[in-house]
């Protein structure tokens, strides 16, 4: 049956149905300011506020402030959620101080980072001696979120606070004939009750090769979570290399030593057919005693879930990859 | 001391008190007091646990031995249960929380690598000693090689100390594996002096 209708689109038998001048003015207004970018500059102000928001959420309040800028460093801010940041200071590896993850935090305390002095010694124009102090303005502290993947299975999300090593290699001025750098840790039997356990050769010793170590996301890192570095992480100063497992970020350094030759690394000294040179995050390569294709996000991933792949490079390959064009990665693991 | 292990509390006791890491791990699972890492928790403290009871049922003997008290092996039938009851836990515990309960993955694992294979062995040898620890297969049996079966417990001391040893050789640290060594060696070697000594 076809009703009729009189409507022509005049008559409005609701008056609360018509649109209010100001607002459709308001509407004009807002297309206005979009296309002039206003919107565009609000928003990123209010998504860096929200980010900042997330960061001073997590800072803990237990040690010294120390910020960074947001590194503009390709790759430097993962989005990941961040791990706690009681789980990121009370589950380490750092075997100066116990080898159960919970006595670093436990036994820590005894170590005096201050004064502190970082040797830059090898083949390079300017060897120095550098004061904690010093190495602290060298360059500018950025704030970096990197993922962090420990040869052991699991993985963290932490926001250091550092600089690209970079700055203080050019500062120092490499010879032609370096080509790889030595990352020496503080040993002292005094302060570090584990240092002279048979597990590893002390003092722990970690190397790059030359190029790896000028890649910009190769961090000297001195804080996190908008802090200064909890002794159980490496304080006073420590390396963060994103892409490699754990163990290849010495902790507490004393001593950059730049070399011809392959560095002698802790973990390969004690077991080289487990822990190679490189050590890069590698899901297709597998430990010999375990899996290396998946792993556990402390904190996050639940008892019950299944464990998250591994990213190859720890998902920095687009970054760095290219340092490793060529190579066989099953030989030089 | 034989009045306390004679007294009919002393196996709802006992069990009791087995069951306690059980119920230990249980609540701090769920109540979130594992530490960072759950998971790896639970696969160690029953792997832990294992190697502690398998530790009691071994000292049984000795024990009713050298202090004369034959009431002890009234418990021992019930603490070779506890090995496997915690044993069971440790494999479901690998499997679950880092397997994934994935049959394929384990079985690959299980092939790969060797400590894995070795704690899988010693949990295979494990069964038939728990599927025959009741009185008739006692009886079905015969005494002579009923005993000889279930000593196969001590070869299941030597494979899972090898899997604790395999387990902790990556980073050198045997300080736990020795003292679980110089028990379980102290205890067989108790048996070896004996038997000898007939």
């Amino acid at each position: 049956m076809l009703i009729k209708t009189r409507d022509s689109g005049y008559l409005h038998p609701v008056p609360s149905e018509i649109t209010p001048q100001p607002a459709y003015q308001g509407r004009r207004e807002l297309l206005r300011l979009m296309a002039g970018g206003v919107t565009g500059a609000a928003l990123a102000s209010w998504a860096a506020r929200d980010a900042r928001a997330q960061m001073s959420g997590a800072r803990p309040g237990k040690l010294p402030a120390l910020s960074g800028v947001r590194s503009s460093v390709s790759g430097a801010v993962t989005l990941d959620k961040l791990t706690d940041y009681k789980d990121a200071s009370s589950y380490n590896n750092f075997y100066e101080f116990g080898l159960d993850k919970e006595d670093p935090a436990h036994n820590a305390h005894t170590l005096v980072t201050s004064p502190w002095t970082v040797e830059v010694e090898g083949l390079v124009k300017k060897p120095a001696k550098y004061a904690l102090e010093d190495l602290l303005k060298l360059s500018a502290q950025e704030e970096r979120i990197y993922r962090l993947r420990c040869v052991e299975g699991w993985s963290m999300v932490i926001p250091w606070v550092g600089y690209s090593l970079a700055a203080l290699i050019r500062k120092v001025e490499p010879l032609g004939s370096a080509k790889y750098v030595e990352f020496v840790t503080q040993a002292d039997p005094k302060t570090m009750p584990y240092v002279g356990s048979r597990v590893l050769d002390w003092p722990y010793v970690e190397g790059l090769r030359l190029d790896e170590a000028m890649h910009p996301l190769t961090l000297l890192a001195f804080g996190m979570y908008g802090e200064v570095l909890p002794k159980q992480n490496g304080a006073p100063l420590r390396l963060v290399v994103p892409w490699k497992y754990g163990f290849k970020s010495g902790k507490s350094l004393v001593k950059i030593r730049f070399t011809d030759r392959q560095p002698a690394t802790a973990w390969n000294k004690a077991a080289a057919n487990e822990y190679g040179f490189y050590s890069n995050v590698n899901p297709t390569v597998d430990h010999p005693r375990w899996s290396q294709a998946s792993e556990r996000r402390i904190g996050e991933d639940g008892l019950f879930a299944r464990k998250r792949k591994t990213l190859m490079f720890n998902g920095y390959e687009p970054q760095v990859g290219q340092l490793y064009a060529g190579m066989d990665l099953k030989k030089f693991y | 001391m034989s009045a306390i292990l004679l007294s009919p509390v002393a196996k709802p006791l006992a069990f009791a008190l087995a069951l306690l890491p059980f119920g230990w791990l249980l609540y701090a699972a769920i109540a979130n007091q594992l530490g960072a890492n759950p998971a790896e928790a639970l696969v160690r403290s029953t792997g832990d646990w294992t190697l502690r009871f398998l530790c009691m049922v071994l000292a049984v003997t000795p024990l009713r031995v050298l202090f004369r008290q034959p009431a002890l092996a009234r418990l021992r039938r019930m603490l070779g249960l506890f090995v496997y009851f915690y044993a069971l836990l440790h494999l479901l515990s690998y499997s679950w929380f880092d397997m994934g309960l994935d049959v394929a993955d384990i079985a690959k694992d299980i092939a790969k690598r060797p400590f894995i294979l070795v704690g899988f062995t010693s949990i295979v040898l494990l069964t038939p000693l728990a599927a025959t620890s009741f009185n008739r297969a006692i009886k079905a049996l015969g005494g002579r090689r009923w005993q000889l079966l279930h000593r196969l417990v001590y070869v299941v001391a030597a494979t899972a100390l090898l899997h604790f040893f395999w387990m902790r050789a990556g980073k050198n640290n045997f300080a736990e594996v020795g003292v679980y060594a110089l028990i379980l060696g102290t205890l067989l070697g108790w048996r070896i002096v004996r038997a000898r000594g007939n």
